[in-house]
């Protein structure tokens, strides 16, 4: 009965979102109050609708009622209760149940927290988010029900792979989503906005902490990605330009851009019509990376559902949102006047060039991910895009980016003055000089490349930190009018400043451990000493262990530093039987200086065991780094301007009922 | 400069025309290195309860042969395995089995419950031969000419499309040494 309540919950919940998408709209168009105060109710009670089928769904899984088809090819008795709630996301089915909830909450925080937006804008957006839940529901409804039966019941489900059998993966998706699933709020701003043809600094305001929000929970998302990458898949990488990971990545690009040019609409009242269309395209690769990782367009190790007949459903919801928006936005977008003027040197003229190199970046990162399938489409020819064309061109457009992020706050709105900039800027220089030497003499480095990112580290690192001395007079003033300023300076500023140093250590982190990082394969018997960097591994051998599921080969080695032991690590090959598969357990000692990694295959006892024992340097703070950046995010977020003083516009709405 | 706001959209009707063509296409067919190639060297001991062995000499008989990559624990095996015991009666040519990371028991059980289409059996309990066939997932069905050249190779279950309109007219072909139309 459960799950055919769930069902019957989610087919109400399209009823609803039909009624919320048209209705308010027609009601904002028209002045017609009462359908114009139907969109906040329809969005809360969509929210509870979706929340009540999730629960249904998630309630079979941990019953482990195998009646419900789904279940039953995702989930197993044996299964820790953990795997067994995050099963639930861990298919396509509930995957996009989990992406319908976050939607529809965050169209209900629209309704419950944009008390001080003008009533019709309020029935726009929350309408074009009623819209886009149209098209998730029926696309769940019509091709993918998470609540079908299967009878007779059989008496054991199928399992989860194991490779996803890990809390990093199980909290992967729920964090990528809410970035994905954030950005529509700033998607139906845009579109609201164009609809009523108007964009102002209000607008701006309203928009921003939405995306802010989707941004940080994108960064987060896409960090644990990476970091269950690193520890899970026992190759010691971390990032593998795979089409799935591309697909979280250009949202994320697109996103960063449109943080900061709805920073020029905010204080400047110009870049409008840009803005806009990065909302829009911001959603679009949203709903893009989707579509990639749904229809089985492109193969890859992450896509483990995929169907064509839901790639149709999708390309056709995709043409509707994304061409409609596009056609829209061709139509309105030239009405919308800039008011600020800037000349090129200027923060303004910072921002811009910022969205410009994220923007090339994007389209590059699009291009290496589709190229495979458009000359697939064109000559049936089988190509892959490997790391080699994204470092080729991503590398080259970062750099001026990230030196580009130390001046651009330096610089004054309007029209601003370079050479004063790079004059307090005389610290980070320094910075750079004391890094490079550091790079040459005391750890030989050879190559170019790892010069150059010491440099832009060091520059953007000390850099961000001199923009905020000078902010709070640090030296030049006494210390309780520097305290004071600090106390006073706003959050969003100390955000900026705290997201760039993210950005920073994740430069380095990037460098370092690509440069200096120690790799050791061999065969290994017991007894015998690695000796990898500065440490030693001392194998101790390898033991028949058994785990709640599993059998497993487990290693075990000494970690030496300077002739102590200082730590024991036990990697692992594991063999499941539900379904029957191997997966390699790499030990890691993180730390803050250098990750210890050791990963052990296959052999015995006469001729050895094939061991691979890294040294990484500094490889933890890529993710540190992404972890700094988001809370930068979340700095910004608590700022004050977003909290109270309502933001005004000069020409007033016209008043609503019943709110 | 009206014009400059409809160059996204463009964009996006033309990517999404690429994205429409890229679903029509056949994520299975993929390419395989070993097409053309002579069977990787090998000697595997049969599975339980049967007495032929498959080996590399035994797919160099003069006859073509196929080889079909199968596994109790595989859902589409089970999908496959009729049309598998079909065309062993049609007696074309001998069907083998690479018994692919198995229990020996379940794979007895398997063969005795739904009936043995193979004329011989190997059992690849690691998964070292497979590794060197580039089998990727089971099932997976090769076509093997009287040499032992690898001529065709199918990725995922066959259907009856799949024999009707590669595998038993690729056969016949080798059988009468004629060369094939067939694609792959």
């Amino acid at each position: 009965m459960i799950a055919e309540f769930g069902h019957i919950a989610l087919i109400l919940a399209l009823c609803l979102a039909l009624v919320q998408g048209i209705l308010p709209l027609i009601g904002a168009a028209r002045g017609i109050d009462n359908w114009i105060a139907l969109a906040p109710q329809a969005a809360l009670g969509q929210a509870v609708l979706v929340a009540f089928a999730f629960g249904c769904l998630t309630y079979a899984y941990v019953t482990s009622d195998f009646s419900v088809l789904n279940v039953a090819e995702n989930s197993h008795t044996l299964k820790p209760m953990l795997y067994k709630i995050s099963g639930v996301w861990g298919n396509h089915e509930g995957s996009l149940l989990l992406w319908i909830l976050i939607l529809v909450i965050f169209g209900a925080a629209v309704a419950v927290f944009g008390g001080n937006l003008p009533a019709t804008l309020k029935a726009r957006v929350l309408s074009v988010q009623g819209l886009i839940g149209v098209g998730f529901l029926a696309f769940i409804l019509f091709t993918s029900n998470p609540f079908s039966r299967l009878l007779p019941p059989p008496l054991e489900g199928r399992g989860l792979n194991p490779l996803l059998q890990d809390p990093g993966l199980a909290f992967h998706p729920p964090f990528l989503y809410l970035g994905y699933v954030g950005f529509s709020v700033a998607f139906s701003f845009a579109v609201a906005a164009l609809i009523e043809g108007r964009v102002d600094p209000a607008w701006a305001r309203w928009v921003r902490p939405w995306t802010l929000a989707a941004w940080c929970f994108l960064t987060l998302g896409i960090a644990l990605g990476s970091w269950w990458a690193y520890y899970e898949l026992g190759w010691g990488g971390w990032w593998f330009w795979d089409p799935v990971e591309n697909a979280s990545f250009m949202p994320w690009l697109a996103g960063t851009a449109l943080l900061h040019s709805a920073i020029v609409v905010e204080k400047r009242d110009t870049l409008k019509s840009w803005t806009i269309l990065l909302a829009i395209l911001t959603f679009s690769l949203s709903l893009l990376g989707t579509f990639l990782v749904r229809s089985g367009v492109i193969n890859s190790v992450h896509a483990f559902a995929t169907d064509p007949t839901r790639g149709v459903f999708i390309l056709v919801f995709l043409g509707i949102v994304v061409g409609g928006s596009l056609a829209l936005y061709a139509f309105r977008a030239p009405a919308l006047q800039a008011v600020g003027v800037f000349a090129p040197l200027s923060r303004e003229g910072a921002l811009v060039l910022n969205n410009l190199l994220l923007a090339v970046a994007c389209a590059a990162v699009l291009l290496g991910t589709l190229y495979p399938l458009a000359l697939d489409a064109i000559s049936g020819a089988k190509v892959s895009v490997g790391p080699q064309y994204f470092n080729a061109v991503f590398v080259p457009l970062m750099v001026p980016l990230v030196a580009a992020v130390a001046i651009g706050p330096m610089l004054a709105w309007k029209r601003g003055d370079l050479a004063a900039a790079l004059q307090r800027l005389v610290p980070a220089a320094i910075a750079v000089l004391v890094a490079l030497g550091l790079g040459l003499w005391l750890m030989d480095a050879r190559n170019f490349y790892s010069l150059l990112g010491l440099g832009l580290g060091a520059w953007l690192g000390i850099g961000a930190l001199c923009e905020v001395a000078l902010r709070v007079k640090l030296f030049s003033a006494p210390v309780s009018e520097t305290m004071n300023r600090a106390r006073f300076l706003p959050r969003a500023a100390w955000g900026m400043t705290v997201a760039h140093l993210g950005v920073a250590m994740l430069v380095l982190g990037i460098t370092v451990s690509e440069t200096w990082q120690v790799e050791v394969q061999q065969v290994m018997k017991p007894g015998e000493i690695a000796k990898v960097g500065p440490v030693e591994y001392r194998f101790l051998g390898v033991t028949p262990i058994k785990g709640p599921n599993y059998t497993a080969q487990q290693g075990r080695f000494e970690v030496l530093e300077a002739g102590r032991v200082v730590r024991e690590m036990r990697p692992a090959q594991r063999r499941y039987q539900q379904p029957p598969m191997e997966t390699t357990e790499a030990a890691i000692r993180p730390s803050p200086v250098a990750d210890l990694y050791a990963v052990v295959g296959e052999g015995d006892a006469q001729r050895g065991w094939a061991v691979r024992l890294y040294w990484k340097p500094l490889v933890s703070w890529i993710w540190l780094g992404a972890l700094v950046m988001a809370f930068g995010g979340v700095l910004s977020l608590s700022d004050r301007r977003h909290r109270v003083g309502a933001p005004v516009r000069r020409r007033q709405a016209a008043p609503s009922a019943a709110e | 400069m009206r014009l400059a706001y409809l160059v996204p959209l463009v964009l996006f009707l033309l990517v999404g025309l690429g994205l429409a063509i890229g679903l029509t296409l056949n994520p299975r067919e993929i390419p395989s290195a070993l097409i053309g190639k002579p069977v990787p060297e090998f000697s595997l001991p049969p599975v339980q309860g049967r007495t032929l062995g498959l080996a590399t000499a035994d797919l160099k008989t003069g006859e073509p042969s196929v080889v079909n990559v199968f596994a109790s624990w595989c859902v589409p095996c089970r999908v496959e395995h009729p049309l598998l015991l079909a065309l062993k009666r049609d007696g074309i040519a001998p069907v083998h089995g690479l018994n692919y990371k198995d229990d020996p028991a379940d794979v007895a059980k398997w063969l005795d419950q739904l009936g043995d289409p193979f004329t011989r059996t190997g059992a690849d309990r690691n998964g070292r031969v497979g590794i060197d066939w580039g089998v990727y997932g089971v099932p997976e069905t090769f076509v093997v000419d009287g040499g032992g050249n690898i001529v065709c190779k199918h990725v995922g279950p066959l259907t009856d499309w799949d024999l009707d309109n590669k595998i038993r007219p690729l056969l016949r072909d080798l059988k009468a040494g004629q060369p094939s139309k067939v694609k792959c």
